[in-house]
């Protein structure tokens, strides 16, 4: 039924989901090797720059606030959105400002 | 107004520079550069979206302003304030947070799925359904997992398991009604359905964590973390974003691998982690034996002779220096030391405090240089040729029964080889076991002394003591 109606959409291409899949799949395995490479005394510092990019979810919540009420939208999709984007701003900005607190601390000898 | 193939573009860079942050991690030199690039790619996201998708009306912009001007307030007062001993809390705050708001996300697109682009005719595509109700069930099972997480964390709560009977079946039970509520909300898109996935999930996010002790907080931080991840990369698929398909892909296998590795420094494996209740007295069974066998005891003046005659020391901190605040303490101490040509270094055990990394910032806000603080494979080699070990709020991950004794609970965990030092001076309150349930063995060798005492006093105690 998707797969259809994906289908006629796209034009017979392929569905845009699997070229999202092979980002996902590709980005896992950067992820991967790169978080390998992190040194474990960073690890607490890694933990909360992960959580301030995860919101980046924000961009969900700044489409739902700006919803035409009019047009495409209502009440509803218009509040969980302005309450999603209070939770990811305090995350963004707790979280980074967090992690640069924490990684202005690191010094070396001297 | 921008198209939304210029748009795409700009959230890959946005993606690419989480990945550029993430690499600045390999060193403290390139880590706040890191930092930068992240701030950045996130501030990248943010102006795409408005660009791309302004809202139409001054209200909805007004709304958008207060919103990043409420939450970015409130954030940036917790960044400043939060002492660097409540950073396990606070990321699990956090990750409550990201998980939350990954369901209002999630039901904000049911309800306006035109605005999202993942309709037609009103009708949401069964796809969207499916990955929207991925995202909000991982998302709502992150944010009550983490709400317990923080309130364990945060002492409010006990960190003793709280087991209830039958727990592994009700857990079953409730995520099979999940998957069957997803499979019917993908055929009818009933936000009854989807409402009940929520609920379901954050009843079943508590009562996972709620068994799991303190100690083991390490791991389920790290796996909260891993989730929120996959939560974003859910939602990322219902709105198509590369920005977020990335960053929930990289977040995820961030969390995965400190899971991972927390649970090979516990010798653990992570299922037995998940499924909890170690820490609590039916793990304390095996070896509760009561200990009457004579320990060497000292005092603060014993100790600082003892360092103050040595070439070489070691410091193991653990938990216990983080509640005492005592990592200026030790600071200090190690400063005197120095100065007296002695050489001296930490060693840092991975499950050392409350999450991953946690003593390696404690010791970084005490200014001590990144460069004397180990790890314990750089590290354990070196015991054996050091005169004094100080262990200041540590007991299991120097126990030498984990590499002795197969019946302790802890065998085959790696631990730092203290006991080969000339002489531990172990700094504790009483003789109590660890986490683990387990009486160390370490107490009872001829090389150990027991310093009773409160870990910052002691430590101070003994910085005078070198005075004298």
């Amino acid at each position: 039924m998707a797969a259809a109606a994906a289908h006629v959409v796209s034009g017979g291409a392929i569905d845009p989901f699997i070229f999202r899949l092979a980002i996902f799949v590709l980005a896992i395995f950067v992820g991967y090797y790169v978080v390998w490479s992190v040194t474990p005394a960073l690890h607490t510092p890694l933990m909360s720059v992960t959580n301030a990019i995860s919101s980046v979810i924000v961009v969900g919540a700044l489409l739902a606030v700006g919803v035409h009420l009019a047009a495409d939208g209502n009440w509803a999709s218009k509040v969980f959105g302005f309450i999603a984007l209070v939770l990811a701003s305090v995350n963004i900005f707790g979280g980074f400002l967090v992690t640069q607190r924490m990684l202005s601390m690191y010094r070396r000898k001297g | 107004m921008i198209s939304a193939n210029i748009a795409a573009l700009f959230y890959l860079i946005s993606g690419v520079l989480f990945i550029l942050a993430l690499r600045g991690l390999s060193s403290p030199a390139s880590a706040r550069q890191g930092n930068l690039f992240a701030m950045i790619g996130m501030g990248i996201a943010v102006v795409t979206t408005l660009a791309v998708a302004a809202p139409r009306d001054f209200s909805s912009w007004l709304l958008i302003i207060a919103g990043l001007a409420v939450g970015g307030g409130i954030g940036a007062f917790i960044a400043r304030n939060v002492k660097m001993t409540q950073m396990p809390q606070l990321v699990a705050a956090f990750h409550s947070l990201v998980g939350l708001a990954a369901v209002f996300v999630a039901a904000a697109a049911l309800y306006a799925p035109d605005a999202f682009g993942i309709a037609t005719a009103g009708h949401i595509h069964a796809q969207a359904l499916i990955e929207m109700s991925i995202g909000v069930a991982i998302g709502a099972f992150t944010f009550t997992g983490s709400v317990i997480a923080f309130l364990k964390l945060d002492g409010r709560m006990s960190g003793k398991p709280i087991i209830l009977p039958s727990r592994h079946q009700i857990h079953l039970g409730i995520g099979g009604a999940i998957l069957v509520l997803i499979a019917i909300f993908a055929f009818t898109a009933s936000p009854v359905a989807f409402w009940l996935i929520t609920i379901l999930a954050l009843v079943l996010g508590g009562l996972m964590i709620i068994p799991i002790g303190g100690a083991d907080m390490p791991v389920v931080v790290s796996m909260l973390n891993s989730y929120s991840g996959w939560a974003a990369a859910g939602i990322g698929f219902t709105l198509g974003n590369t920005a977020l398909i990335i960053t929930g892909a990289l977040v995820g296998s961030s969390g995965a691998i400190l899971s991972y590795i927390m649970c090979k420094a516990m010798n653990r494996s992570f299922i037995s982690v998940i499924l909890g209740g170690f820490g609590g007295d039916e793990a304390a069974g095996g070896a509760g034996v009561e200990d009457d066998r004579p320990v060497k005891q000292g005092a603060a003046d014993d100790a600082a002779f003892l360092m103050k005659n040595s070439s070489k020391v070691i410091i193991v901190p653990g938990y216990g220096m983080a509640v005492a605040q005592a990592q200026h303490a030790v600071r200090e101490m190690a400063d005197v030391l120095k100065a007296e040509g002695i050489d001296v270094r930490y060693a840092i055990h991975p499950v050392a405090g409350r999450m991953p990394g946690h003593m390696n910032v404690l010791l970084a806000e005490a200014q001590v240089p990144y460069d004397e603080v180990f790890e314990l494979e750089d590290i354990n080699s070196e015991f054996s040729q050091t005169d004094v070990v100080y262990v200041i709020g540590a007991n299991d991950v120097t126990n030498p029964a984990a590499k002795t004794d197969k019946a302790s609970p802890i065998y085959g965990m790696p631990v730092l080889n203290v006991e080969d030092a000339g002489t531990v001076l172990f700094v504790k309150r009483g003789m109590s076991a660890g986490y683990a349930g387990v009486q160390n063995e370490l107490f009872f060798r001829d090389n150990t002394m027991m310093l009773f005492g409160d870990a910052k006093k002691m430590t101070d105690d003994i910085v005078k003591a070198f005075g004298h």
